[in-house]
């Protein structure tokens, strides 16, 4: 306790920065991923291929991935972008099978009604399938939020700051509480995130809250 | 006026879903289409808001050749009820019949003020405008699925088996309602079903398909009762059922409709109130059940 009040202000900056390292990877891995389910989703052909294809880029080991992408990026060995863009494959990886799946989800009636009643496919998408396919896609989001607040630690090794730092730091110089504090702010964190998009569902989605009550 | 010529549509395994089929259907009245399931009654259906496009053939409206139209306007313009009512889940009640005037441009208060008319037209209770879906029975959904299909006041309604799904009391209550919200309204009525029940009480006119998409016979109930042209019509359409085979007898000095095995089917009305009951169908005849 007493490494904590002695730093207490390194771990609140420490913090931010790790925040802001995992919030990136999330929202683009999702922006880049929607597009990407619905045509997997859309045309089941090329979704055969486009669905393993991108589970496949989950399996790549982050280091050796951290690593190679300042190449082929052209950035600096230290840039944080190679975290976020390292990160957002990841997002994208899983996200892609479960925005397929969020979208299979929506019920062919609802589906077959909102033809019927003269959306356009544009207006269907936003209006009717991305809603509908919402609770579906937000539990995948969860899981995506949580591994990427963990794995934005794995930065600090290839020199991007986070609270990655503690563990290294703690290790390497001994002292328990450090790391111990690194682990136990990652955890509040990917809480945090959870809880938030658990929040955002509630509000995005009253229809589920007001039904199954 | 909605005019079918010579439509086919077949799918790529090679199967024939509609058969050349020539139809006319009469403007403002109720035209139900019945058969067995895969005689092709919903493809035709579908045909007229374009949800399905004939592989040969034309489908017409007031003469304009369906294909010409645009398919999300055309839809726009034509009242479309299904089964299971196909109503939006996370719309409230209201904003699902409000739904197609405002994808129309119509402004949001004008569509709730002119939605909330339609619920009580359909017999809903306005305290129901901002519940969702879920929260309804299957009978009050099927009410607001047609309430949906009322709310741009199309001339045209396509209704698909919508009360398919719901237990028979309920039913029974929504086809009187539909009768009479018909006989306010008078919509180019196109109704689909398997249940020729349903096609006598609510169809002015009957076309009675067969497996493989072709027409076996069309008129008014009291025609097709009256005249089946084969074996295959005179069986859907129950005449060799035993209990539409109906006489009048008297017991107790009270006159009775009984059917062939002498099962009591109803009380013989009298006249006067026969003459009140609605429309002159078959089943109406001179008995209450």
């Amino acid at each position: 306790m007493d490494w904590l009040a002695k730093n207490w202000e390194l771990v609140i900056s420490l913090s931010w920065v790790h925040i802001g390292l995992s919030i990136l990877p999330v929202v683009v891995g999702l922006a880049v991923a929607l597009p990407l389910g619905w045509v997997a989703f859309r045309y089941k052909r090329v979704g055969r291929f486009l669905v393993p294809a991108s589970g496949l880029l989950y399996t790549i080991p982050s280091l050796p991935l951290f690593v190679a992408l300042p190449v082929v990026l052209g950035t600096s060995i230290l840039d944080p972008a190679n975290l976020v863009v390292g990160l957002t494959i990841y997002a994208v990886a899983l996200l892609v099978r479960q925005i397929v799946d969020a979208l299979a989800s929506v019920s062919q009636d609802v589906r077959q009604a909102s033809v019927a009643m003269g959306y356009s496919s544009w207006q269907r998408f936003w209006r009717v399938d991305l809603p509908l396919a919402s609770p579906v896609l937000l539990s995948g989001l969860r899981v995506v939020a949580v591994s990427t607040v963990s794995l934005v630690s794995i930065g600090s090794v290839i020199g991007v700051t986070s609270l990655g730092y503690l563990f290294l730091n703690g290790f390497k110089r001994g002292i328990p509480a450090e790391v111990f504090t690194g682990v136990v702010a990652t955890v509040i964190i990917a809480f945090l995130f959870d809880g938030a998009l658990v929040l955002i569902g509630r509000f995005a989605m009253p229809w589920k809250r007001k039904v199954t009550s | 006026m909605i005019e079918f010529r010579s439509v086919s549509k077949s799918y790529e395994e090679g199967a024939l879903a509609v058969a050349e089929v020539n139809l006319t259907i009469a403007p403002r009245a109720v035209t139900v289409l019945v058969g067995p399931s895969g005689c092709g009654k919903t493809t035709l259906l579908r045909m007229i808001n374009r949800m399905v496009d004939p592989t040969s053939g034309q489908v017409l409206i007031d003469d304009v050749d369906v294909a010409t139209r645009n398919p999300v306007q055309l839809r726009r313009s034509i009242g479309y009820v299904m089964q299971n009512s196909g109503l939006m889940p996370h719309r409230t009640v209201l904003d699902n019949v409000t739904t197609v005037p405002i994808l129309q441009g119509v402004s949001r208060t004008q569509a709730q003020t002119r939605g909330r008319e339609l619920l009580a037209t359909v017999g809903l209770e306005a305290s129901l405008a901002k519940r969702y879906p879920g929260q309804l029975s299957g009978g009050q959904q099927q009410r607001v699925g047609v309430a949906r299909g009322l709310a741009a006041d199309p001339n045209i309604l396509l209704m698909d088996e919508p009360f398919g799904a719901v237990d028979p009391i309920v039913r029974r209550e929504l086809q009187t309602e539909l009768a009479r919200i018909q006989s306010e309204l008078a919509k180019t009525i196109v109704f689909v079903t398997h249940d020729i029940d349903e096609a006598f009480l609510l169809g002015d006119q009957v076309v009675i398909l067969r497996e493989g998409g072709h027409v076996a016979q069309r008129g008014t109930p009291t025609e097709l009762l009256a005249n089946p042209v084969d074996d295959f019509v005179a069986d859907f359409i129950g005449r060799g059922d035993e209990s539409k085979h109906l006489r009048i007898t008297e017991r107790n000095g009270t006159r009775l409709v009984v059917d062939k095995r002498g099962r009591v089917a109803g009380v013989l009305a009298a006249p006067e109130q026969a003459a009140e009951s609605h429309r002159g169908k078959p089943e109406d005849g001179a008995w209450t059940g």
